[in-house]
């Protein structure tokens, strides 16, 4: 178990690292390079060149790298000479709120999901079944600025109960304070991941009911409830484990589309005016965090999977 | 001789397998199949045209190609010249689907900004898929050091969550043309094919045919293209249909955020996220056509993708 968790560690430290590597590379691919993407087009050649010069971009590129690495590692992302501030300032700002949309759509999405997966197991090829599955296909496919839109016809237009507009404010407590801001953005995006989730939980439901141990349990007496909520959700949750990490990249894309929607200010915001100012500071900053919130999660999801499934661990380690 | 009834049933179940006997009657010949004679992949058709969500979704998308390609050769509408006596209006007579805050029709825009959708989605999936698959069956066939630095190159690109990518990349790649659209969404999209088809080619590199033709001198090139990549053939087709809906969905993402093909040109993101501004007015006609074209040609993409899965993989099972 501690090799297998330790060989996982070393090789999401490797993945950090191509990251900011492959990040820093894609800059520096840039036509101009950042000399020419902060100083704007109409630069002069001795400017960029003085610019160039202060800021090290005449050193060669791994002296660079390594540059840009240390400074990574003492949490200095940069400047932002768009916004005026370091992008750490940016980061430590708006990922707090970004995490708020995200940790409560995935506890809603979860909240949901798993009981509707478990009854479509249950009632599985019955209508209800039907209708349920036909309704996450809908849903798995609406793209979240729709799905977002529809809401905002629905709640806000036609029965005037939720304001359009997300929470504004510089701190999660701010965020809270507008609940009823909060609800519109947070079920926007939980929607689309519970037609995800729910897929996953029913399949994983159906191939625990067939299992040895749920006709044992049945053998022994234990009424239906018991067998579905004692025995089988335990282990068809294991497999939702590892779905929650490598969802992750999935929710945050969809964060970035439900922001965007509603003016939400998180990162996903911050990250799409950069990307439309071409503000490279923020926008690499963004990434190497969203990267590292990616791998953070997918190498938690498999330390869970395998303390929760010994099998895991025995055949892996 | 009892003459059973013709099977109706579906290519799995288990039915007569043999053709009807020569001494049947000539209409019992007719339409007791003889499952012998038909290739894989009239087979794979069956279980597809079987498959009523999947033949919906090749007729939507037919439906669509004509409206989007064809539609503007018969419908035509001034995209140039506004008439702001005319904005806002209803769908209706003279403007079928209404007109927007310029006076500009909806229709015209709609069925040309499905173009854009259309190509990227065909052309980044072939692009996508073509390059995954080769870098995926590379990377499985030769194995060890090769496998492990090909394979962590795709996890540190999967770090990155896809529209995050895609948006570094379309503020990277300005201005944005079809042509740079159509490599930002490759990019992000060529991970999923390459992760399929090395788990695909470590099963196959295995089999006795492949170590026949290793043993009779084929090269590393050979193998990978001639035996490897046709036999996974199940698995890619499937997979690039499912591209195609994710292309579709991320060039509206893309076009939505403004990051699509700039002005003149239009996309169905970008009509959506005109209409948006215009929500609160009720102007409904402004969100739902554009919305609603974004939906159908996803849906329709992933109900084909559905429609082959059962198809091949049946054809996998006949074997």
């Amino acid at each position: 178990m501690t090799g297998y968790i330790i060989r996982r560690v070393i090789q999401a430290v490797f993945i950090t690292l191509g990251v900011t590597l492959l990040v820093f590379l894609l800059l520096h691919l840039l036509p101009g390079g950042p000399a020419r993407a902060i100083l704007g087009p109409r630069a002069n050649g001795v400017q960029i060149a003085q610019f160039n010069h202060d800021n090290g971009l005449d050193q060669p590129v791994w002296t660079q790298y390594w540059t840009y690495v240390q400074h990574l590692a003492t949490l200095d992302f940069g400047y932002s000479y768009k916004l005026n501030q370091t992008v750490g300032a940016l980061l430590a700002e708006d990922l707090p709120k970004t995490l708020v949309l995200v940790g409560l759509s995935y506890v809603l999405a979860i909240v949901i999901a798993i009981p509707l997966g478990i009854y479509q197991a249950v009632r599985r090829n019955r209508i209800d079944d039907y209708v349920l599955t036909g309704a996450s296909f809908v849903f798995y496919s609406m793209p979240v600025f729709w799905l977002g839109i529809i809401l905002i016809v629905i709640f806000s237009e036609i029965l005037r109960l939720l304001p359009s507009e997300g929470p504004q404010g510089a701190t999660v407590g701010d965020l809270f304070g507008q609940f009823t801001s909060l609800i519109l953005p947070v079920v926007t995006l939980a929607l689309g991941t519970v037609a995800l989730f729910s897929r996953y939980m029913r399949s994983s439901t159906l191939e625990n009911l067939v299992q040895d141990y749920v006709r044992t349990a049945r053998a022994k007496g234990a009424s239906e409830m018991r067998v579905l909520f004692f025995h089988v959700l335990r282990n068809a949750l294991i497999p939702i484990l590892t779905l929650i990490g490598l969802s992750i990249s999935f929710i945050f894309s969809g964060a970035l589309i439900t922001e965007a929607l509603f003016n939400y200010p998180g990162i996903g915001l911050l990250f799409w005016n950069a990307a439309i100012q071409q503000d490279y500071p923020v926008i690499l900053g963004v990434v190497v965090v969203t990267g590292l919130a990616t791998i953070l999660g997918s190498l938690l999801a498999d330390v869970l999977y395998a303390a929760a499934d010994p099998r895991v661990r025995y055949t892996k380690a | 001789m009892s003459v059973g009834p013709a099977p109706q049933q579906s290519a799995l179940s288990v039915g007569p397998i043999t053709a009807a006997p020569v001494d049947a009657p000539a209409e019992v010949q007719d339409i007791v199949p003889a499952y012998e004679t038909r290739g894989v992949w009239r087979l794979a058709l069956d279980v597809f045209l079987e498959h009523r969500l999947a033949v919906f979704g090749v007729g939507v998308v037919v439906f669509m190609t004509l409206f989007c390609f064809i539609g503007p050769l018969i419908y035509h509408t001034d995209q140039t010249t506004t008439d702001l006596n005319n904005q806002f209006l209803a769908p209706g007579a003279g403007h079928v689907l209404g007109t927007d805050q310029l006076g500009f029709d909806l229709l015209g825009p709609l069925m040309v900004g499905g173009q854009t959708s259309i190509e990227v989605g065909l052309a980044a999936a072939l692009i996508a898929t073509t390059f995954g698959v080769l870098w995926g069956a590379i990377s499985g066939f030769f194995g060890r050091f090769v496998d492990a630095i090909m394979m962590r190159f795709v996890d540190v690109f999967l770090a990155i969550p896809p529209l995050f990518l895609a948006l570094f990349l379309a503020s990277a790649f300005q201005p944005i043309t079809l042509w740079t659209l159509i490599a930002v969404v490759a990019i992000d999209a060529w991970l999923i094919p390459a992760r399929l088809i090395r788990a695909e080619t470590l099963t196959l590199r295995t089999r006795e045919y492949v170590q026949a033709v290793t043993m009779m001198g084929g090269s590393g090139a050979r193998i990978v293209l001639r035996h490897i990549v046709p036999n996974s053939v199940g698995t890619i087709m499937v997979n690039a249909t499912f591209q195609v809906a994710d292309a579709i969905l991320l060039v509206a993402a893309l076009g939505f955020l403004g990051l699509g093909i700039p002005l003149p040109a239009t996309n169905w993101g970008l009509m959506l996220s005109n209409g948006v501004t215009f929500v609160a007015l009720g102007y409904w006609w402004l969100i739902y056509p554009a919305g609603i074209a974004i939906v159908l040609t996803v849906v329709a993409f992933n109900f084909i993708g559905d429609g082959l899965r059962d198809a091949l993989e049946v054809r996998l099972q006949k074997r």
